[in-house]
């Protein structure tokens, strides 16, 4: 593969290289403005999921890529920041009738929508940081599932502490203060910031020697801290994004982020290529869009001649057939561990060609 | 109830459930000792049984038949899994392969959802299985017996079969070195599919006393075995076959112990207690009980 | 009886084989030289099946072997003794033994050749119903080598037999290898011990990243500066 200028976009320092990212983000600013003003109530809807998949799938990323702990439970941390921000940002008066056992200090706390959604992420960061402590000591398979444990663990505490929850029954009355605006502020600072570690020089080092224990273990403490960073970070943006999507939906329960969820996002990620955050962006886009239409053919179509009945229940069957599909034939994803190289990307869109579609990685036996 | 008899009792409930553990656990350790896959859709295939076994019941087919077909039934959907979804991607990354298998879980719990309600359904017990022992007070149910009679008698046929049996000794041999059981000539698509049938019957098996038990089938009923059965694995150490026999009776001692001596208060929690009991476990021995050490590529 | 004719093959990205091509005559005792990472193991891996070269042709016997899957190979006579012992610590010394004749089909012959096995290496009779992970690195090596033998071979590949062991070991294991020589199997033997390969071979061969740089009968091979110095001078 031709040496890509992988740090075009991320240590960019001339304003040249820099334009073409910025053309970018005005692309971006514009779509958004237009989605405010313009799109109906369902498009704004669907653009608002996407960006807080984004946060999602961008902030598992840098777990993944840079920790060595594939996390499985990352949910758990949204579940946290959802729960921890709707108890906050509940109004007083919906506190003393859904939440009559609260402690005083709580009962008695309202707070705005950014205060509450950084406690969350903060208190998502500090359980991390005692999970990631535990969990970095082990390696391959355990780690999974030490992290499905983690999941659970936040599941059954969040299903039998009633008195700050409402366990199983739903969580609702949560005011809805996400907006596109709230949601891509935040999306942008995550991919800014996942950015900026993965591709400094440490964060090069790290994606490096990821899957060799050995040789972090070698390199020694300073190497488990921050890996322990990235996890912890990686924590606060996904329970941010739980805060978002609390205060999108307004009404969830503990079961609204278990595995189910995890999958989803999971699938965007392998989709894009584990170790591209462009990629987990074309991920989170086009299963976003997948996941859609197949969601109103659910409900039947009318093609005129034919008929395709309503089969609710397929779009799940089918995003796990995609998966299996992706993973075996495109088991790097679209993009593998490259970045969208916009120029590279110029060229492609005057000369589209699907590459690799005849030249899958195919790995040689061992 | 004197204090003896609650003993016995409970010794019993755990012994029963850690058998169903322990025979769920060997499935997974087969497969994950030769392929490193952890097979989530290996609780699927209690479900797959089951519902096998309940069509043909409702059929008016007899029991014994009907719990024969639901175990075949257990088997064939594991062998086609094994063909259609893991065989392809053999060599894959381990996190690869685990995520494959929640793809297929989530494949054939919709596809069951969709096929059958939602609703869980009654599964019909006959009268020599549902009833119970009784000694004074003391309360044996006789499904609780017949799972540690069945659970015996497998494991007796396995340990036969993995130490006399060329084939049983060939998973052994791929479990322990792949390359080098390849390099004397095994055909590893053969032994592989042995370690899903064998596997697939036991989840079988499972379903039916699963089933049994607990009266009801659903189609997201594989998905707290598989989860059990997969932390009994980790206690006694992934892919080792006595291990998973070890850790599911250790896992079912655990959940009663737990069950008797948490305060109240905190007994809705014993699921929580069991994974962070597992997780403390690991930072000790961080394969297992009896676990070896994963070789290192240097 | 086996040619390779300028076989490439690729382990991951690395293009570990450039142009490979060398024979072995049946009957004969064929060494490859070179150091670490030159490329013996990955022959050997090829050979067996385990690799698929990318380019270029192997034959056996008149057959071309690439692409055939390790099973078929195997069957073909074709057995790989891999370098490390690769032994199966969890089965005991039989069940090891017994699964080198895993493929065979003729039952009476295979307990002939397990007592054959056991007067070869002695050891192994004592130790028969340990664990393989019970045993020193000798007789692992002894084990590995064994169970080999136990398929029957025509062609015998060995991949560092030597390697981390003491030198009485060695020179036993040498001993059987020239008494399987006498026997007629055919050996292709991987080694970092040139001195040693050197006295039981006929002909060598030395590899240097991916290619034979140096071919030869063993007194030409010996004549050789280069050999001389770099890998007899230790």
């Amino acid at each position: 593969m031709p040496h890509q200028h992988q740090h075009t976009l991320g240590g960019a320092t001339t304003l040249r290289e820099l334009r073409p990212l910025l053309y970018m983000l005005g692309v971006v600013i514009l779509l958004l403005v237009l989605t405010q003003f313009f799109a109906s109530g369902y498009i704004q809807r669907i653009v608002v999921g996407l960006g807080i998949s984004l946060i999602l799938v961008v902030s598992l990323n840098l777990s993944n890529g840079l920790t060595g702990i594939f996390s499985l439970g990352h949910v758990g941390f949204m579940a946290i920041g959802a729960y921890t921000a709707a108890i906050l940002t509940l109004p007083l008066s919906q506190k003393q009738v859904n939440l009559p056992d609260l402690p005083v200090w709580l009962a008695n706390t309202e707070l705005s929508f950014l205060p509450a959604t950084v406690i969350g992420g903060l208190l998502a960061t500090i359980i991390a940081f005692l999970v990631g402590l535990s969990l970095m000591r082990l390696s391959g398979s355990y780690v999974s599932v030490g992290t499905m444990g983690f999941l659970v663990i936040v599941q059954v505490v969040l299903i039998n502490w009633d008195s700050l929850t409402r366990g199983g029954r739903t969580f609702s009355g949560v005011p809805p203060l996400t907006n596109l605006w709230w949601v891509w502020g935040w999306a942008f600072l995550t991919i800014y910031s996942v950015w900026r570690i993965k591709f400094s020089a440490f964060g090069r080092r790290m994606m490096a020697i990821r899957d060799n224990q050995i040789a972090a273990q070698s390199l020694g403490i300073s190497v488990m801290r921050s890996r322990l960073l990235a996890y912890c970070i990686s924590a606060f943006f996904t329970a941010v994004a739980g805060s978002l999507w609390a205060h999108f939906i307004m009404a969830f329960s503990p079961r609204s982020f278990y595995f189910a969820e995890t999958f989803s996002v999971i699938t965007m990620l392998v989709l894009g290529g584990m170790g591209s955050v462009s990629g987990s962006i074309v991920g989170a886009v086009s299963i976003t869009f997948l996941s859609e239409i197949l969601r109103n053919a659910e409900r039947g179509m009318d093609f005129g001649i034919m008929r395709l009945p309503p089969i609710y229940g397929a779009s799940q069957i089918i995003m796990a057939i995609t998966f299996i599909l992706v993973i075996i034939f495109y088991p790097k994803g679209l993009l593998g561990t490259n970045e969208i190289n916009l120029n590279e990307l110029g060229a492609w869109l005057q000369n589209p060609r699907f590459l690799g579609w005849w030249n899958r990685n195919k790995k040689t036996t061992q | 109830m004197t204090q003896l008899q609650f003993f016995i009792q409970q010794a019993i409930n755990a012994i029963s459930i850690g058998s169903l553990y322990a025979l769920m656990a060997i499935g997974l350790a087969m497969v994950f000792g030769i392929l490193r896959l952890i097979n989530f859709a290996h609780g699927d295939l209690i479900m797959v049984g089951s519902y096998a076994a309940l069509l043909l019941l409702a059929a008016g087919v007899p029991f014994w038949l009907a719990a024969l077909a639901g175990i075949c039934a257990s088997m064939v959907m594991g062998l086609l899994m094994e063909r259609i979804a893991y065989r392809p991607i053999r060599g894959a990354p381990d996190v690869a392969m685990l995520l494959t298998s929640f793809a297929v879980t989530i494949l054939l719990e919709n596809a069951a959802i969709l096929i059958f309600n939602p609703t869980p359904r009654p599964f019909p017990v006959p009268e020599a299985l549902g009833t119970a022992q009784r000694f004074g007070s003391l309360r044996i149910a006789n499904i609780d017996l017949i799972a540690i009679a069945v659970a015996l008698v497998l494991l007796v046929a396995l340990t036969f079969f993995v130490t006399r049996t060329q084939i049983g000794i060939s998973m052994r041999a791929a479990s322990e070195d792949l390359l080098a059981a390849r390099l004397m000539g095994i055909n590893v698509n053969v032994v592989i599919s042995y370690a899903f049938a064998i596997g697939s019957i036991l989840a079988g098996v499972v379903g039916l006393l699963w089933s049994m038990r607990v009266g009801k089938i659903d189609p997201l009923m594989g998905f707290y075995p598989v989860l059990k059965a997969f932390v009994a694995s980790v206690i006694g150490g992934l892919g080792s076959l006595p291990g998973a026999v070890l850790g599911g009776y250790v896992l079912g001692l655990l959940e009663i112990l737990l069950q008797g001596l948490l305060p109240s208060a905190l007994t809705p929690y014993r699921d929580a207690f069991v994974f962070i009991a597992l997780i403390i476990l690991l930072l000790f021995r961080p394969n297992g009980i009896l676990g070896s050490v994963e070789k290192e590529k240097i | 009886m086996l040619s390779f004719e300028d076989i490439h093959v690729y382990y991951g990205h690395v293009h570990a084989l450039k142009g490979m091509s060398f024979e072995v005559m049946e009957g004969e005792l064929v060494t490859m030289l070179g150091a670490n990472g030159a490329g013996k193991s990955t022959t050997l891996l090829t050979i067996s099946g385990i690799l698929k070269p990318t380019q270029g042709q192997i034959i056996y016997e008149g057959r071309n072997l690439s692409g055939f899957s390790p099973y078929s190979i195997v069957r073909s006579g074709i057995i790989h003794c891999p370098e490390g012992r690769h032994i199966f610590g969890g089965l005991t010394v039989r069940e090891n033994l017994m699964m080198g004749a895993v493929q065979r089909r003729d039952h009476s012959q295979v307990k002939q050749d397990f007592d054959w096995v056991c007067s070869l290496f002695p050891i192994l009779s004592e130790r028969i119903g340990q664990n393989g992970s019970t045993l020193s690195g000798g007789e692992q090596q002894m084990l590995a080598i064994g169970r080999a033998l136990m398929a029957r071979p025509r062609l015998l590949l060995l991949d560092e037999p030597s390697l981390g062991l003491a030198p009485v070991v060695v020179q036993i294991i040498f001993d059987v290898i020239q008494q399987l020589r006498q026997n007629g199997v055919t050996i292709l033997l991987v080694e970092q011990n040139a001195r040693k390969a050197l006295q039981i071979a006929d002909r060598g061969y030395l590899l240097e990243t991916g290619q034979v740089v140096l071919s030869g009968s063993v007194q030409e091979l010996h004549a050789n500066p280069a050999i001389e110095r770099h890998y007899l001078g230790g």
